[in-house]
């Protein structure tokens, strides 16, 4: 488990983090958002040691990191590169190897993960020479190589066509599968709604919100409901503590005001014939977010 | 997780990073073509700058002399001239008007004549022919001087010319290697694996070993060439200078190699490389002019061999001009060793904090704050 406890990063004067606290459980995806410029970077940065907080710790299973524990994380920087002009196989073992692998375990990870990625054909070409798509595969076999035992990756999703964001998904699921902690930020929130368990919500260097997807959309769902029935749905409007949003035909939304008066509406509408659906409406990560951050 | 049964992750020593960066550093340099061109012209100019010199050496002609009768005994005598025999005056007169000689000796007509033997030339003295036929006075001279003045600067001039050539190559190189890093964000990958210090001391290290492999390789080929070219009293006097340069180089090229490092830094563009690193190249130019315009001045000299920038340079020419106690190389060396650990610790400082700041060029006080 990984532990970020009351870190505060100042640049000079300017406060980029006050105070931010959470966990990446083993084995949670957990997505990190926030706008531009709310800190996530700067978060990522602190926990890979890149840079040092002012104060507050980062722990792993409730220990400070160490400089050498830092050689188990991997980490996608959100400003990508690799040396232009290196084959991509000889990187991948170069990074692997300062990461402490034995040379046998570097090549071989390698091999793998170019396999898994569909970069097998290309290990021997330099970085410079690859299409954009495929650098970007190249960056996450080099957090990858190594066999980190957690994950940090800023933007892994940023710049990569629809196929390739279905292979790393499913490789990022894979290690979260085996145990991982696995920590993420993206600007695509269609995504981190798919594929998060936790969520963490940073804004102006706070953290905001975080906690599991379905504990906050729990909290931040409002008291709305969808109805769908057989005949028509008109009758709503004069049910007591209750206000209709939207009626068209078969079909309503409503809130009520307690949960006693959307269940009266639902036993009358069973009582007049058939109900298709009846449903409280989930906020969309899109909606969380505006709300959290407002 | 997969990797749990595996021993894997066993934290690479300091040292063992740096040894995989140099590592990655001299494997870089090697693929380079634009390095190993650069290379084999340096060693070809080194061989044939000895080729040259012994050439030179070796065609040296004697003066041609014309002589006449009793002159001949007196300029044989000499062992200086080739010597062409004429049976006249006249006749020997022709061969110095239409070039065949450069001078003629022939008896003195003037019974006066302290040597008996008149000098004749065609349109002016011929001072080699004069004073290799005058009779001097004894000379004593007080400090002979222990190498010969032309010979001094030469040798001079060759450590300068290598030192500026190596230095501003491979300082170069490491700024530009500092900069690519820094340029396509690798190097935050980078900071997140090894220490910032490990990262400098393995570029500087693997520099410093491409930098200082070349220094010897055109030492050893000099070397073997005045050898093979028969220049062995030449090589027995430029020996132990070259022999100092080296050890001198090694330090004084990693104090250099820090300095490129920590002042490429600060910049995030290889356009900007240039400019930013340009005072450290006054640094490196400033032995070099030193020893062209000063290479015969025992005072600036010996300054110039303590000060750590220009030892490299300075302590070698004073040792091959004989100028230099034998505890001074040792005592400079020491100077040049701790200047250079105070330049690391203090490039290393502005080296990782300016390492993530993109963008504008970062402010040496900044640097130095963090």
């Amino acid at each position: 488990m990984l532990d970020i406890r009351g870190v505060t990063k100042r640049y000079g004067t300017r406060e980029v983090l006050t105070d931010v606290s959470f966990t990446v459980g083993d084995g949670r995806m957990t997505g990190f958002v926030g706008a531009n410029g709310a800190g996530k970077t700067t978060t990522m940065r602190i926990i890979l040691g890149v840079l040092s907080p002012d104060s507050g710790t980062v722990l792993i299973d409730g220990v400070p990191v160490t400089a050498s524990d830092r050689r188990r994380f991997g980490y996608m920087p959100e400003e990508r590169g690799l040396y232009p002009k290196m084959k991509v196989a000889e990187q991948l073992v170069y990074l692997a190897r300062l990461h402490g692998l034995a040379p046998a375990f570097a090549r071989r990870n390698t091999d793998d993960l170019l396999e898994r990625l569909g970069l097998t054909e290309r290990a021997s070409d330099t970085v410079e020479s690859l299409s954009l798509g495929n650098q970007q595969r190249a960056q996450i076999a080099a957090a990858l190589v190594h066999d980190p035992e957690f994950l940090v990756l800023d933007e892994p999703f940023s710049g990569l066509d629809p196929l390739a964001v279905e292979v790393v998904m499913s490789v990022l699921t894979g290690y979260a599968a085996q145990g991982a902690p696995v920590l993420f930020s993206s600007h695509q929130l269609d995504i981190v709604e798919r594929l998060c368990d936790d969520l963490v919500i940073i804004a102006d260097g706070e953290i905001r919100a975080h906690g599991s997807r379905e504990a906050l959309r729990e909290q931040h769902s409002s008291p709305r409901f969808e109805i769908r029935t057989a005949g028509d749905t008109g009758w709503i409007r004069s049910q007591p503590g209750v206000t209709v949003i939207d009626c068209d035909g078969d079909f309503a939304v409503f809130e009520s005001e307690t949960d006693a008066a959307s269940q009266a509406v639902l036993h009358r509408a069973i009582a007049l014939g058939a109900v298709h659906a009846f449903s409280q409406q989930r906020p969309s990560l899109a909606t969380i977010f505006k709300e959290v951050i407002a | 997780m997969s990797n749990v049964t595996r021993p894997l992750h066993t934290a690479p020593t300091f040292a063992q990073s740096v040894w995989l960066v140099s590592n990655r550093e001299i494997t870089a340099r090697l693929r380079s073509k634009s390095f190993l061109i650069a290379t084999g012209i340096l060693l070809l100019i080194s061989v044939a700058s000895v080729i040259v010199g012994s050439l030179a050496s070796q065609n040296e002609s004697l003066t041609k002399v014309a002589v006449v009768g009793t002159a001949t005994s007196v300029v044989e005598q000499t062992n200086a001239f080739d010597i062409v025999e004429s049976d006249t005056v006249t006749g020997a007169e022709a061969l110095v008007r239409d070039g065949t000689v450069d001078a003629a000796v022939v008896p003195s007509d003037n019974a006066d004549s302290l040597l008996g033997i008149t000098v004749i030339a065609l349109d002016s003295a011929p001072l080699d022919v004069l004073g290799t036929l005058s009779v001097g006075p004894d000379v004593k001279i007080l400090q002979p001087a222990s190498q010969n003045g032309f010979l001094a600067y030469l040798v001079a001039i060759g450590f300068g010319i290598i030192f500026l050539m190596s230095a501003t190559t491979f300082g170069a190189t490491i700024a530009q290697s500092v900069v690519e890093e820094k340029q396509t964000r690798i190097v935050e990958i980078l900071m997140s694996t090894i220490s910032v210090r490990a990262l400098l001391a393995g570029k500087v290290l693997g520099n410093s070993l491409m930098a200082f492999g070349q220094i010897v390789s055109i030492g050893l080929l000099v070397s073997i060439g005045l050898a093979v070219t028969g220049q062995r009293l030449l090589l027995a006097d430029v020996g132990p200078a070259i022999i100092w340069f080296a050890v001198f180089f090694a330090f004084g090229f990693v104090l250099l190699a820090a300095l490129y490092a920590a002042t490429a830094s600060m910049v995030s563009r290889q356009e900007d490389v240039g400019s930013a690193t340009s005072p450290v190249l006054f640094l490196v130019m400033i032995p070099y002019f030193m020893v062209v315009f000063f290479n015969d001045n025992p005072l600036v000299l010996a300054i110039m061999s303590y000060v750590p920038f220009s030892a490299p340079v300075g302590m070698p020419v004073r040792i091959f001009l004989g100028q230099a106690e034998w505890w001074e190389p040792v005592l400079s060396l020491v100077v040049l060793a701790l200047s250079t650990m105070v330049v690391i610790l203090i490039g290393s400082r502005i080296y990782s904090n300016a390492l993530l700041r993109m963008g504008a060029r970062v402010s040496l006080r900044d640097a130095l704050k963090g």
